[in-house]
């Protein structure tokens, strides 16, 4: 079959999706980044098992922890947004409901990302008296 | 028909299920859960940034019996979708995709999961000085 498209679509690579590679790529990105720190997460809770508020606010005011908290919970939340576009794009076919459904999901991960880096940034910064 | 009455494949009702599309639809729902998860989690991070007495309830939450059943819940999910999600990276790079292979690494990925679920726990009871 002759391709009707312009030359222009054609180099664009890009279908009725008017989109390329991106969500997929950035899907794979993410996962590949959550491999090692959910490692490294999993170990750091499982040693705090039980810990009171002392010991476990020490361990994430560590510089260290403070940053790979905060790599973990963007690339977590990053990837949970587009897993989530994924699925509604799956199920819900009414275009406005679709459109609402996925500003939701992805304002909601915005919105924990955001309340998770003011937590431990409060953390981090406080001092030990704080409470 | 509207796009919302039209009928969805599979058709539930007569779908014979096996291995691959348990785990495909498995991958799906650990995924969701592990958004509330995450979202538990933030929670969590702020009872911490604000004191020890939130803390302290969030930990009696947490170590309730409906907070160890959710936490292993969530470990076996969080387990799963990283086993599993390594499995589709390996596809995405086109490894493993004859039907033998798809059979050897999902029984791979659930053994897995289920170990490092049951592995976890067992650290962390350990940790807790209940072991």
């Amino acid at each position: 079959m002759d391709d009707t498209r312009s030359a222009t679509s054609r180099v664009r690579g890009l279908g009725s999706a008017h989109e390329g590679v991106k969500h997929w790529w950035l899907q794979r990105i993410t996962a590949l980044a959550l491999i090692p720190l959910i490692v490294w997460f999993v170990i750091g809770l499982v040693v705090h098992t039980g810990a009171d508020h002392a010991a476990v606010t020490s361990w994430l005011r560590s510089p260290v922890t403070y940053g790979l908290m905060l790599l973990l919970l963007a690339a977590a939340f990053w990837h949970g947004a587009l897993g989530l576009q994924v699925v509604i794009e799956d199920y819900v076919h009414t275009e406005w409901r679709k459109l609402a459904l996925i500003l939701l999901a992805k304002g909601a991960c915005i919105g924990l990302f955001v309340a998770a880096y003011i937590s431990l940034t409060i953390i981090a910064f406080a001092g030990s008296g704080n409470g | 028909m509207s796009p919302a009455d039209r009928p969805i494949s599979p058709h539930l009702q007569i779908y014979k299920f096996q291995l691959t599309s348990v785990l495909s639809i498995l991958h799906r729902f650990t995924g969701l859960g592990l958004v509330a998860g995450a979202a538990v989690l933030v929670g969590w991070l702020i009872a911490a940034a604000h004191g020890a007495a939130a803390f302290d309830t969030a930990q009696a939450i947490a170590g309730a019996w409906y907070g160890r059943l959710l936490l292993f819940l969530w470990a076996f999910a969080l387990f799963y979708h990283l086993c599993n999600g390594i499995r589709h990276l390996g596809w995405d790079a086109g490894l493993g995709l004859d039907l033998p292979s798809v059979y050897l690494t999902g029984w791979i990925v659930v053994i897995a999961a289920a170990v490092l679920t049951v592995g976890s726990f067992t650290a962390a009871y350990w940790y807790l000085g209940a072991l």
